[in-house]
């Protein structure tokens, strides 16, 4: 597995990271590499800092001190615009979808697309939506309001809305939570498929064992604000730490 | 007491720099115009029918209360002055102000609100669109600009309103009636009138997007920011009005 990371290009960089809430340390000396194409799943307890994790690599949340790289260039100290660049190549599912609830599923598609891709055609906007509504499976749905879907339809949507912009990285906070394993394993699957079709770069913070069973190929755990371990599920089941035994059992 | 100072002195703090971050990014361009004029049909448009009935009452009660004391002094014909004065000058402003601190500001103050705890302000923020031009600035700029019109139309009813009173009780045509209230009013009642309520306008609309886009976690801070919106607005109008009201005694302004 070292072998193949070594021959591919390292997209995020993260080196040193710190994250405080007034006295409450959430990241500590935090240091993750990860190369294009992985599918790197983040675990750990509760308010361990997971999605605060996935939060600074978009600088939703400001880190203290430490540096993160992302197509080689550090994000940490760029002006906004800027960093507005490099996010329209990052995709970001949130744990509740996040879709605007005021919008249509039509326009929540479109949003981005006409915010981004200045100078398309509606011809070329509207296909984009129903290419990504394929992708999810909910063409159907392209009319509905946001409450008027069901919590597995909402993830999906929200997935297909980050898709529409075609990332380079996709980051997935808790994507399978709030519901039922036959949903969460389609959710797990898509993820996979989607990775295999765009060739993106994914970080799914999760807490589903099934969801980083199907989806990861990289899993990382963290714990008292650093990486303390890492290595494929097999890898992993294989270790001794009680805690890592008890989450995967 | 001290506590209640700090955290008030804190708010005021962040507030300020919510007001300069709103100047520094309407400045930049493009213009969110489109979401502007959304923003201004939205806003102006709803809250029409309640100025409407609001200005119509104001202008009837104002008009019937007043009455009895100018018929006291054998003055009653002095009625479609006074009223008019009282209306462009004072009462139509700061009352259509206060309506609409309830009405947009609560609405602005929940709809921010329940964007941020449901993460749609920080997906759009990933998504590569500044939530701060996109969703504040359109929204601010709607409100100060539609304030004014707002508070134009509740005086052209209010005075229709005070006209109808003035004919329960005598009888005057309409066009004695704008004569007698616009022989009254000057460009001095007018002016300073208008600017004003530009000012109420944006204290409406920065204090309800600034009490939505920092509201906490949880559904209970999307109702504690529509409601501190409203009550925060509604403090600025009144101290917006004082501070006005004192700079046109102090400086006079030009007298047309």
């Amino acid at each position: 597995m070292l072998k193949d990371k070594k021959n591919k290009e390292e997209i995020i960089d993260i080196k040193h990271l710190r994250k405080t809430f007034g006295d409450n340390k959430v990241l500590d000396d935090l240091n993750l590499t990860i190369h294009k194409g992985e599918n790197v799943a983040i675990i750990g307890q509760s308010g361990i800092g997971k999605s605060v994790l996935i939060k600074c690599l978009v600088r939703l949340l400001e880190p203290n001190t430490g540096e993160i790289k992302i197509f080689n260039q550090n994000i940490t100290p760029i002006h906004h615009d800027e960093l507005d660049t490099i996010r329209r190549r990052i995709g970001f599912l949130f744990q509740g979808g996040a879709l605007y609830d005021s919008m249509t599923v039509r326009e929540n598609l479109e949003f981005p697309l006409r915010r981004n891709s200045k100078g398309m055609t509606k011809e070329e906007i509207e296909e984009l939506i129903i290419d990504s509504l394929e992708n999810v499976g909910l063409k159907e749905a392209i009319n509905h309001l946001p409450n008027e879907l069901s919590g597995g339809m909402k993830k999906r949507v929200a997935l297909a809305r980050t898709l529409i912009l075609k990332p380079d990285i996709i980051l997935y906070d808790e994507p399978t939570t709030g519901l039922d394993p036959i949903t969460s394993k389609e959710i797990s699957e898509l993820i996979v498929k989607i990775q295999n079709k765009y060739n993106t770069t994914s970080i799914i913070i999760t807490h589903d064992v099934n969801c980083v069973k199907i989806a990861a190929n990289t899993i990382h755990v963290l714990r008292d604000g650093y990486i303390s371990d890492s290595g494929t599920y097999e890898e992993l089941i294989k270790k001794d730490d009680p805690w890592i035994q008890q989450f995967f059992t | 007491m001290k506590k209640g100072i700090i955290i008030l002195l804190e708010d005021l703090q962040e507030l300020t720099r919510f007001t300069i971050d709103f100047f520094r990014q309407i400045s930049k361009a493009p213009f969110e115009a489109k979401e502007f004029f959304k923003q201004s049909y939205f806003l102006g448009y709803n809250t029409l029918p309640l100025i409407a009935i609001t200005a119509f009452i104001l202008g009837l009660v104002i008009t019937l209360q007043s009455r009895p004391v100018l018929v006291d002094f054998s003055a009653e014909s002095l009625l479609p002055s006074m009223v008019s004065v009282s209306i462009v000058r004072e009462i139509g402003p700061v009352v259509t102000a206060l309506i609409c601190a309830g009405k947009m500001g609560s609405g602005i103050g929940a709809e921010l609100g329940s964007m941020k705890v449901t993460e749609q302000i920080d997906a759009m923020e990933v998504s590569g669109t500044n939530p701060m031009k996109y969703l504040v600035g359109s929204r601010v700029l709607a409100t100060t600009f539609m304030l004014p019109i707002l508070i134009f139309f509740a005086d052209g009813i209010a005075f229709f309103g005070s006209f109808i009173a003035v004919n329960i009780h005598s009888s005057i045509s309409p066009t004695l009636f704008l004569t007698d209230a616009f022989a009254s009013l000057h460009f001095f009642d007018v002016i300073p009138a208008t600017i004003k309520t530009f000012f109420f306008g944006f204290a409406i609309g920065i204090i309800s997007c600034y009490k939505g886009y920092h509201s906490e976690a949880g559904t209970e801070s999307v109702g504690k920011a529509a409601n501190s919106a409203v009550v925060m607005s509604s403090v600025a109008i009144f101290i917006i009005d004082l501070i006005a009201v004192q700079l046109q005694q102090t400086f006079g302004f030009i007298k047309f």
